[in-house]
C-alpha cells in the first residue's frame, strides 16, 4: 500500500502544460518536479512546449517600455518643487 | 533582496530632484499601464498616477525599506486605482479557469494529438521582431484585467512574485494561476501568429 501510494502515476502531457509556471517559479514539490522532468525526458513535445513558454516570458520582457517625454519629465520636476515648497 | 532603486532613493532623498526624476521615468509607464487595468480612461489612469507620486513624496518619510521602493510605490497606486474603478462600478470578476491549451488537442489519454506548432524561429529572426513585439503586445493588452496586472508586473517589469503578491495583495498560489493563465494567453496567440505549419 505504501509503495503503491509513493509511486505516483506519470504525468499526461495535458497535466505538464498546466504545471509549467509552477515548475518555472520552483513552485512544486520534490515528487512532482521529478515527474515533471521525467515526463520531459521522454517527451518532445511537452520540451517543444517549454521552451515556448520561456521564449513568450523572454519576449514579453523586451517589450519596449515607452520613454518619458521632455514634456512629462518637466511635468514631473514641478510636481517635486511644488512638495519640496509645501514640505518646509 | 537588493532594492534596484536604491542608489537614485538615497540622491533624491537627499533632495536631488533630477535623481526622483529618473524614478519617475523608470516607474511611470509600468504604473500607467497598471492603473489603466483598473480603472476605464487612459485619463483616469494618468490622473490616478499623477496622485501616487504625490502620495509617494507625501509618504517618503514613512517608507522604512521593508519592501522595495518599487513595490511601495506600485501598492499605493493600485489601492488608488482599486478604490478608483470600484467607484466607477468597474469591476474585475474572479476569471473562470481555462485550460492553458485547448483540450481539443489532447487525446483521451491526455497526450498531445496537435502538439506545439514551431514559432520560435520566427522569434530568432530579426525580420519578425517587431512584429511579434506588436502581436504580443496586443495580446497583453487584451488579457482580462487581472492577468495582465500579473504579467506586466512579473514578465514585462521583472518584479519577483513576493513583490507582486505584496502590490496587488494576492496570495502565492492565486498569482501563479493568473501568471499561468496570462502566460498561456500569449503562448497561444505567438502560436496561433507564427506557427510554421
Amino acid at each position: 500500500m505504501l509503495l503503491r501510494l509513493r509511486r505516483q502515476p506519470d504525468l499526461v502531457c495535458q497535466q505538464i502544460v498546466e504545471l509549467v509556471t509552477d515548475y518555472l517559479d520552483g513552485a512544486l514539490a520534490r515528487a512532482d518536479r521529478g515527474r515533471f522532468e521525467r515526463h520531459l525526458a521522454g517527451c518532445p513535445h511537452c520540451t517543444a512546449y517549454l521552451a515556448q513558454m520561456r521564449e513568450t516570458i523572454r519576449l514579453t520582457g523586451s517589450l519596449r517600455v515607452a520613454d518619458l517625454s521632455p514634456a512629462m519629465r518637466a511635468d514631473f520636476g514641478e510636481l517635486y518643487r511644488r512638495w519640496r515648497a509645501e514640505a518646509t | 533582496m537588493t532594492d534596484p532603486d536604491a542608489d537614485l532613493l538615497s540622491r533624491f532623498r537627499a533632495g536631488d530632484e533630477q535623481a526622483f526624476v529618473e524614478l519617475v521615468a523608470r516607474h511611470q509607464m509600468t504604473m500607467l499601464r497598471l492603473a489603466q487595468s483598473f480603472v476605464a480612461s487612459r485619463a483616469i489612469a494618468e490622473e490616478v498616477t499623477q496622485d501616487a507620486w504625490l502620495a509617494a513624496l507625501r509618504g517618503i518619510g514613512g517608507f522604512a525599506g521593508r519592501s522595495t521602493f518599487r513595490t511601495w510605490l506600485f501598492a499605493i497606486l493600485a489601492n488608488r486605482a482599486r478604490t478608483t474603478g470600484m467607484r466607477e462600478q468597474r469591476t474585475t470578476p474572479l476569471e473562470s479557469p481555462e485550460p492553458a491549451v485547448d483540450p481539443a488537442r489532447f487525446g483521451a489519454g491526455g497526450m498531445w494529438t496537435s502538439p506545439p506548432v514551431d514559432w520560435t524561429d520566427a522569434a530568432a529572426e530579426r525580420l519578425d521582431a517587431q512584429a511579434l513585439a506588436t502581436a504580443l503586445q496586443s495580446a497583453l493588452d487584451g488579457l482580462p484585467p487581472r492577468q495582465r496586472q500579473v504579467v506586466l508586473l512579473r514578465d514585462v517589469d521583472g518584479l519577483s512574485s513576493e513583490e507582486v503578491c505584496e502590490v496587488l495583495e494576492l496570495s502565492e498560489a492565486n498569482q501563479r494561476v493568473l501568471l499561468h493563465r496570462g502566460r498561456s494567453h500569449l503562448r497561444t496567440i505567438l502560436e496561433a501568429n507564427f506557427g510554421a505549419r
